[in-house]
């Protein structure tokens, strides 16, 4: 795995194969995501499409069960198969299709190329080794470092992160850090070794709000300094706001409204959309009731024919449950899946 | 730390009183007479009994038999037993052969057991995990003493002995404690077995492992180092608990095997209402039983960050 030439150099360059063309770094195309249990087949995804580009920060929105979580691990590769299954679909990074490249040059990729930070950095992170060790691994196993170059590399990472006293904290275990100092920690190593592309799979759900806005904006100024391409998992609408440029909105494995984030704040062109942005508590309407969506998500193993939110839609008519709206687009940079998205856009 | 260990061994020091004071009052309490079956089948001369009694302090009330013996205990005296052998210097000669017998057990039962864990833990589900489910299943519902004379009788027996020695051989030592060790940790091999298999299956599943793949790791690293540091934490300790236990002797195998052990020396004495060997080896016991369980208390804590001695 390792030559004897590359132990020795602690900076080591990384030379990437994969190089993007024209900025473009990820294509997910017609990605298709089930899980055979015995209670039968849950399709979690249903034909998944979307670009990635250098710098760029896609936010997938979606309540839990939309297929958020399980099209970032699908991009990574860390799904559990059996029983999931990807029956059918692309994901191209750099050009080259992910899912059919063989394990060993696959796993490769994961670290240098794509990376991704966890929702809950306490179980994320191996409890028995020193939170240095855990960083410090990723120069070892990938660029082949020593044991003393690589923790040194993990001490800057950890200053890079705005860990304080990381000198001292690096031999450190994760339970005698504070929850938004873990998920730093998750960052650095997600970013140690420079990759193209990272997920954050909610990483700031399991903090609490002042640490939240920190954590965003680390992530942010990393991704602005490198010429990432970000790809932000969430279910929260004012953590998307700031740092997203572009939302893709998922429900029931699909994804059911992409534009860019100013233009999908100020005018949803999906009716889930709309009801998402109608359900986030507003100060200047306290004491009146809160508008939630009615009903439930689907149950993944029988979604609804046609459109999967119609049972829930105020918009819905017989077309909805009879023909599935496909993703269109209904003005320049906005795609929306809804038969009355014209109706929505400007009623 | 140092704190920690020093309170711990302090706690020793009623414990080990208290040890000594039940098993004392328990063989004094003991129906029938020491001198009973010395002297065969006439009987013993009342000059020997009284003698005797006298010897070992028999006439005394119990507080002051248990205060006399207490006093040469603290002077580094076992005593001597009613077989007028010193209880030290048979145990000096008992206690490696047992040791060396509880050292090559526990051997088995990490290398075999956690071997055969981690095989049908990463195939769960598999032939091998099912045969691993099956055998040890099997072990552990068999009880020691039949697997001990079964595997002296093929193993031993019916091969000559060549290999395996039927009985103690103190000409070559080592080689004839190999199987009565096996047999020693049968049960525990399937124990450690299912241990880790259980707790590697939950966590292959944890969160961490999940990282471990994403940072690029080979599967046999993110098994083999991250999941398998996590789960040996439980095997570890209950092996050290093992041990401890182990050191104690074990009656059954060293009389399968003939083995001269502190577990038959226990024996014989309290047959013989030998109180001082009883109470002598006891001791003992107990003092390397709490001796060993600090050890593994202490291997916790270095094993698992997340525990404190402080």
């Amino acid at each position: 795995m390792t030559t004897d030439t590359q132990t020795r150099k602690s900076e080591t360059p990384a030379t990437s194969q994969y190089k993007p063309v024209d900025g473009l770094l990820l294509e997910v195309e017609d990605l298709r995501v089930e899980f055979h249990t015995e209670d039968g087949v849950a399709k979690a995804i249903n034909g998944v499409n979307f670009d990635l580009h250098e710098g760029e920060t896609l936010a997938i929105l979606g309540e839990s069960g939309s297929g958020k979580s399980v099209t970032a691990q699908a991009i990574m590769g860390i799904l559990d198969m059996p029983p999931a299954v990807i029956p059918g679909g692309q994901i191209r990074y750099c050009g080259q299709d992910l899912l059919t490249m063989p394990e060993e040059q696959r796993r490769k990729t994961r670290g240098p190329e794509i990376s991704m930070v966890f929702q809950d950095a306490l179980s994320s992170l191996n409890p028995v080794f020193p939170v240095g060790w855990q960083i410090a691994e990723m120069f070892r196993k990938h660029r082949g470092m020593n044991k003393s170059d690589s923790l040194e590399r993990a001490v800057k990472l950890m200053q890079r992160v705005q860990i304080p006293a990381a000198k001292e904290r690096v031999k450190a275990y994760p339970h005698q850090f504070s929850g938004g100092m873990r998920q730093r920690i998750m960052i650095a190593m997600a970013i140690a070794l420079d990759p193209a592309v990272l997920i954050a799979d909610e990483p700031t759900t399991a903090l609490d709000v002042t640490v939240q806005a920190q954590i965003m904006s680390l992530l942010q100024e990393l991704q602005e300094e490198r010429q990432m391409g970000l790809i932000l998992i969430t279910h929260d609408l004012g953590v998307v706001a700031d740092v997203a440029d572009k939302i893709a909105v998922m429900y029931a494995g699909r994804i059911v409204e992409r534009a860019d984030v100013f233009d999908l704040y100020r005018q949803p062109a999906h009716p889930y959309t709309k009801g998402l942005l109608e359900s986030i508590p507003r100060l200047d309407q306290k004491g009146q009731q809160l508008a939630a969506i009615g009903g439930l998500p689907p149950n993944l193993m029988r979604i609804p024919a046609g459109c999967a939110f119609n049972p829930r839609c105020r918009y819905a008519q017989d077309i909805c449950r009879e023909e599935r709206p496909e993703l269109l687009t209904v003005a320049p940079g906005r795609e929306s899946a809804c038969h009355f998205a014209e109706e929505v856009l400007h009623g | 730390m140092y704190k920690y260990v020093i309170r711990r061994l302090l706690q020793m020091i009623p414990v080990l009183i208290g040890a000594t004071f039940i098993i004392f009052y328990m063989v004094f309490s003991m129906p029938g007479d020491p001198t009973a079956g010395m002297c065969g089948d006439r009987g013993c001369s009342p000059a020997f009994v009284a003698q005797f009694r006298e010897e070992h302090n028999l006439d005394d009330p119990f507080p002051l038999q248990y205060a006399k013996y207490l006093g040469n205990v603290v002077q580094g005296d076992l005593g001597t037993n009613f077989r007028n052998q010193s209880v030290g210097f048979e145990l000096e000669q008992r206690y490696p052969i047992t040791a060396k017998l509880a050292l090559m057990a526990i051997a088995f039962e990490a290398v075999i057991g956690i071997i055969a864990g981690v095989l049908a833990g990463v195939r769960k589900g598999k032939f091998i995990d099912n045969l691993v489910l099956v055998s040890t299943l099997v072990v552990i519902s068999i009880p020691v003493f039949v697997i001990g004379s079964v595997l002296q009788y093929y193993l031993g027996v019916k091969m000559g002995g060549q290999i395996f020695p039927v009985t103690y051989d103190s000409a070559r030592p080592l080689q004839s404690l190999i199987l009565p060790a096996f047999v020693l940790g049968s049960a525990s091999i399937a124990y450690v077995a299912r241990l880790t298999r259980t707790n590697l299956v939950e966590n292959l599943r944890a969160d961490y492992l999940r990282t471990a793949i994403a940072k690029g790791l080979t599967r046999s690293r993110a098994i083999g180092v991250h999941a398998l540091r996590n789960s040996l934490i439980p095997v570890v300790t209950f092996i050290g608990a093992d041990f401890g236990g182990l050191l104690g002797g074990a009656i059954v195998t060293e009389r399968i095997f003939n083995i001269p052990g502190v577990g038959g020396f226990l024996f014989t004495g309290i047959r013989n209402h030998d109180g001082v060997s009883v109470v002598g080896t006891v001791t003992v016991l107990v003092l390397v039983f709490l001796l060993v369980n600090l050890l593994v208390d202490l291997l916790y804590g270095v094993l698992d960050p997340r525990i404190s001695h402080d």
